[in-house]
């Protein structure tokens, strides 16, 4: 009675040390997986925006995402809904939708038509119109804006301004 | 220690330590195999080879390939293509057994369903069966990511994305897998070991549990008969071997296994030396490129049916039906509750079952392969609900077949 009693404990014990010492690898392993630190200060780019012109999209790179940059025209201005105009980023009195390029269904590139001044996703069907909100499902959003700062004529990609955070508080982009 | 005599052959001085004579008769000479079985039942050791062809292949194109996103598309289409010895004849061998692995797996498991050989005593044949299903396809996209071309890219991308859940936006679990914000290093590092090492270790040890689960309840029969494998065996040991109703594995029933091989092998290699073209999807001989979608996404044939499944819905709806679509088929000896095992043209309404759910998943790996657009759209919708309804329907028209 006495032997097996402390044979419990003894089993107890190995086991309490095996099951901490089976979390700490799991985390180890999940730790391991993370992106490396190289990887996620490689995070910011800064895009001169007195460069691009009325109604051309504009692909740039950031985090290995493309970024559409598209200026929009007088007329596309003018015929806003509110929900359009919201998803608006000025800078220096000029309008420019500022998005991340892939599909906020599963993640493909849509291609810009400036003649019907839209977006097709060739993977799945989905269309978004040329503020980047979405006109055809399955893509459950709009684009996706990625966290941005505005300096004078200079957008900083990466670093979170007052008007982005304006904008996720908001709920315009997530 | 045990008591050693002297050896009177190799043979016998390897049993003595190693009882290989128990091993052969457990294995080959007295593993019982019915009859009346036809050449459906070799898709199993046709299986074996080809995935012994995967291997062997691997091997060698493992020695000259680059885990590297810099150097991973010039290692596979200069060096292994252009400057290895009959390194062309490897990955050749390689692309094509990938693509018809899974053509022989649906046919091992359409076998299945049509004689019901997933029934009552066999049903860990059957799960087993589905795991190293879904084995085999990790190990098949995480291969397709290794040469680092457009499609390998898009498809990483495409694929992770749907950890993200949808609705849930679990982009810090997208990240995670990734390892980096989009396909990267990271990804393609990890993927590689994912392909060459964790999950055919993985397959190894799941065929060796396939194998086992046959051991008890024995193979099935083309006539679902109970054979009282016991008393069939005792009359062949006696020497009455017309009578019983079983042989033995080796190298009775295998010198037909090896004809069904043989002649898969011709086939095979008819593939591998003037056809290999199928294999190697076009768009993937473009280096990979984050910045530029390929103007239509679809995965290899054999991923095709359950793509189509996710692709008429909306996100969430999609992803659960797609969800849906990769597991229903490991739950089929709970859900078919009919006792009969039976081939299916004796059954009930299970006859047309099984044939609409064969010419369901055909038409939905056509449409998968067409751009969403129009009456494939419209199609493609109808088959991915017929899909669905298919399986809700199971249980409830098993439960009123009579038995037989």
């Amino acid at each position: 009675m006495k032997d097996s009693s402390r044979r419990g404990f003894m089993g107890k014990a190995f086991g309490g040390f095996a099951a901490v010492g089976a979390v700490a690898s799991l985390y180890a392993m999940k730790k391991s997986w993370d992106p490396l630190p190289s990887v996620k200060a490689a995070g910011f780019t800064t895009l001169d925006m007195s460069a691009y012109k009325e109604n051309e999209l504009v692909v740039e790179k950031w985090r290995g995402k493309p970024i559409f940059v598209l200026k929009k025209t007088a007329k596309m201005v003018s015929s806003q809904t509110p929900v359009q105009a919201e998803r608006d980023v000025m800078i220096d009195g000029s309008h420019y939708m500022i998005a991340i390029g892939l599909c906020t269904h599963l993640g493909c590139i849509p291609a810009y038509k400036p003649s019907t001044e839209d977006f097709l996703c060739a993977c799945h069907g989905g269309q978004f119109d040329f503020s980047g909100a979405v006109t055809k499902v399955p893509p459950p959003r709009g684009l996706d804006i990625p966290p941005f700062k505005i300096d004078g004529n200079k957008l900083v990609l990466g670093e979170v301004g007052p008007e982005y955070q304006a904008m996720k508080d908001t709920g315009i982009t997530l | 220690m045990a008591n050693f005599t002297k050896a009177t052959s190799i043979k016998d001085w390897l049993n003595q330590r190693l009882a290989i004579e128990k091993v052969e008769k457990v294995m080959m000479s007295e593993y019982w195999i019915p009859k009346n079985i036809n050449f459906l039942w070799a898709m199993g050791m046709v299986l074996v080879m080809t995935f012994v062809l995967l291997l062997v292949s691997g091997i060698f194109l493992l020695m000259y390939y680059q885990p590297n996103v810099a150097t991973a598309f010039d290692s596979v289409n200069y060096t292994i293509m252009r400057e290895v010895d009959f390194g062309w004849l490897w990955r050749h061998v390689h692309g094509v057994a990938a693509s018809v692995v899974f053509l022989i797996i649906y046919i091992h498991m359409f076998t299945g369903i049509y004689y019901g050989s997933y029934k009552k005593g066999r049903e860990m044949i059957w799960i087993s069966g589905m795991l190293l299903f879904v084995t085999f396809s990790a190990e098949a996209f995480s291969g397709y990511m290794l040469p680092w071309g457009q499609m390998s890219y898009w498809a990483g991308m495409v694929i992770t994305n749907l950890f993200s859940g949808g609705s849930l936006h679990a982009d810090f679990l997208v990240e995670w897998i990734r390892g980096d914000y989009v396909p990267a290093q990271a990804f393609l590092t990890r993927f590689f070991m994912l392909h060459v090492l964790l999950l055919p270790l993985a397959i190894m040890g799941l065929i060796g549990l396939h194998f086992a689960a046959l051991r008890i309840p024995h193979v099935n029969n083309q006539d679902g008969d109970e054979i009282d494998f016991d008393v069939e065996s005792k009359k062949y040991l006696a020497g009455d071997k017309a009578g019983s109703k079983v042989i033995r594995f080796a190298n009775d029933f295998m010198s037909k296994d090896m004809m069904v091989v043989g002649v898969y092998l011709v086939f095979f290699f008819y593939l591998v030396f003037y056809n290999y073209g199928f294999a190697m999807d076009p768009v993937n001989f473009d280096p990979a490129d984050g910045l530029k979608t390929p103007a239509h996404i679809y995965p290899e044939w054999y991923f095709l049916w359950s793509y189509e499944i996710l692709r008429p819905f909306s996100v969430d709806v999609g992803l659960i039906a797609f969800g849906f679509a990769q597991v229903i088929f490991i739950g089929l000896p709970f859900l078919d509750r009919s006792p009969n095992t039976v081939p299916a043209s004796r059954r009930g309404l299970f006859k047309y079952w099984f044939w609409a759910m064969l010419v369901d998943m055909i038409v939905l790996t056509a449409m998968g392969k067409l751009p969403p657009e129009g009456i494939f759209s419209t199609i493609g919708f109808v088959a991915a609900i017929a899909f669905i309804l298919l399986w809700i329907a199971l249980p409830i028209i098993t439960k009123f077949e009579k038995k037989i």
